[in-house]
């Protein structure tokens, strides 16, 4: 590796003309005054920030957990922690079974069409949640497909409310969230070996067999990443709720921007972003620790 | 490349999920030509007074002109800091240790709504700062990430003994940088700058909490628009937007190719 070899030699050029000791500071000091403006921004800007907030839920006179303890003792607050959780587990369930046949798909298509399937899959994260989320509004509106479609067939005489459900935030945020659960499929999918196949094959499984003795049990390294992130991504994200869901769907992400910017309860607001931050550490904690065994459980097999 | 005969099953679920993708994008494409007040698909009549409508509305075009300028302030400030970064983790793999790349992939881990609320304490309410540096320089943080991913990627298949020995026949190591590792590694980073000024165009959660009554970016706008009027004007500004992106997008394939940039 030429790169490895030549590092840390930088300024050992002849043309400089410094002595020997400054040159070797120099080469030691000049590769971290490169990292340093991003590695300040960082700090100042995402670290100590995000700190703050996390240290004032804990700042209330009356003792540190004296704003937890007020939050959790509104039933509201808990059906809505309650509520964001069981969104955020259905919608990471619908864009993983989305996300898998799709990536499937993508993954042992030829490489023409894989590539306009991967733009196709690509395209709706590039758009922004705003008109994401407004399309399924225009989907389950009262004069939306799904309605029209419903009367046209006579199933109904009048439109259902489909909107500011449940159901109506589980599918915005499906349908967020499943281009990203494609991408984490879609490499690990594509490294499958054909002798495996071919091995399961001829010693006799059925195609169901293969399917989920070979290809199920290989992809649950990007089956876990890709759960993670559509898990944590759905928990966080403020449009799709408040536009699809309204009032009566509120989450941790739409109360907490109601806390802060709308009522101007910063105490509350505090907490909920605690809340949010210590459930995102953990998830991507034991994503780690789940990948982990599950690569070494592959290893030992 | 190992491709497999897919059971008709799997294919035909393989295709209602790529429905499911695209099927909301043809949605809003027709219902913005419809000539109905509400939203209608399939589309009813056909007009264009929906776009005209969009450019009628100074909101849409001054926060637009806003949303510009953020996204180019943001991503120019990534672009800076986050090359020096990527060049300082690939060039000096002795001094720094790997374990460092990841710090900046921090924001990745930080709910952006969180980031966002918390940058609203410090930067405008404790520093007092104006609204459009915040949003600068919040968005540059969003836009980090992918810029020294991006780049670093670029960067590692990049042999730094090219300019090791410009260098070493006697050229100037920061003319060297300029006129040898930078056109090397221009496809990643044209790369990051469109992913940077996408993720700052299409932003919520930072601009939700640092816009003010008096200045705001597109998405806000579109956002509120949308949260008091269900008309298809917010569809023709979703299609405006979409052919922005349309076109950013032929355009990294044609000089890059997408399946490399993504990966």
């Amino acid at each position: 590796m030429p790169t490895g070899k030549a590092a840390g030699t930088r300024c050992s050029g002849s043309n400089l003309s410094h002595s020997p000791s400054i040159i070797r500071r120099l080469s030691v000091i000049g590769p971290w005054v490169l990292v340093l403006p991003a590695s300040l921004a960082l700090l100042l800007l995402l670290v100590l920030p995000v700190a703050g907030t996390l240290m004032e839920s804990f700042g209330n006179p009356k003792g540190i957990w004296e704003n937890y303890r007020l939050f959790f003792s509104s039933s509201y607050n808990r059906a809505v922690l309650i509520r964001s959780f069981w969104i955020a587990l259905q919608a990471t369930a619908v864009s993983l079974v989305a996300g898998f046949f799709g990536a499937y798909m993508i993954a042992n298509s030829r490489p023409g069409l894989k590539r306009v399937l991967l733009i196709v899959s690509v395209f709706p994260l590039l758009t922004g949640v705003v008109v994401r989320s407004f399309s399924w509004m225009a989907i389950l509106g009262r004069n939306g497909i799904v309605n029209t479609a419903l009367i046209q067939l006579g199933l109904i005489d009048q439109p259902l409310s489909l909107l500011f459900t449940q159901g109506a935030v589980i599918v915005g945020l499906a349908y967020l969230f499943t281009p990203l659960m494609i991408l984490s499929l879609v490499g690990v999918l594509e490294t499958i070996e054909d002798d495996l196949y071919l091995a399961a094959e001829s010693l006799g499984a059925s195609p169901f067999g293969v399917f989920r003795q070979v290809t199920l049990p290989l992809a649950v390294p990007g089956m876990i990443v890709g759960s993670v992130l559509v898990f944590t991504g759905s928990l966080a994200t403020f449009v799709t709720p408040r536009l699809l869901g309204g009032e009566p769907q509120m989450t941790l992400a739409t109360l907490l921007y109601q806390k802060a910017m709308i009522s101007f309860d910063w105490e509350a607001a505090n907490t909920i972003a605690a809340i949010m931050m210590a459930v995102t550490i953990l998830c991507v904690f034991l994503m780690g620790w789940l990948v982990r065994r599950a690569t070494s459980a592959r290893v030992a097999q | 490349m190992n491709r497999r005969k897919l059971h008709p099953l799997m294919q035909l679920a393989g295709w209602l999920v790529m429905l499911f993708l695209i099927g909301p994008v043809v949605i809003v494409l027709g219902t913005s030509v419809s000539d109905t007040t509400y939203l209608a698909f399939p589309p009813k009549g056909l007009t264009l007074r929906w776009f005209e409508n969009v450019f009628a509305q100074d909101s849409f075009l001054s926060t637009f002109a806003i949303s510009m300028q953020v996204a180019a302030g943001g991503t120019l400030l990534a672009l800076v800091l986050g090359l020096a970064a990527a060049y300082a983790l690939a060039r000096y793999r002795t001094t720094i240790p790997a374990w460092y790349g990841s710090v900046f992939f921090l924001p990745f881990f930080i709910p952006e709504i969180v980031f966002g609320f918390s940058l609203l304490k410090t930067l405008i309410v404790l520093f007092e700062l104006p609204v459009m540096p915040s949003l600068i320089l919040g968005h540059a943080i969003l836009c980090l990430p992918y810029m020294v991913r991006v780049i670093g990627a670029s960067l590692a298949s990049f042999d730094f003994s090219i300019k090791e020995a410009a260098v070493s026949l006697g050229m100037h190591p920061v003319r060297a940088f300029w006129t040898i590792v930078l056109p090397n590694i221009r496809s990643g980073m044209i790369a990051g700058v469109v992913l940077a000024f996408i993720t700052s165009l299409n932003d919520m959660a930072v601009a939700l909490f640092l816009t003010g009554p008096g200045i705001s970016t597109l998405p806000i706008e579109v956002f509120t628009y949308v949260e008091q009027f269900f008309d298809p004007t917010v569809s023709a500004v979703s299609v405006l937007l979409m052919a922005v992106t349309t076109i950013v997008m032929i355009l990294i394939e044609r000089s890059l190719g997408l399946s490399k940039t993504i990966k």
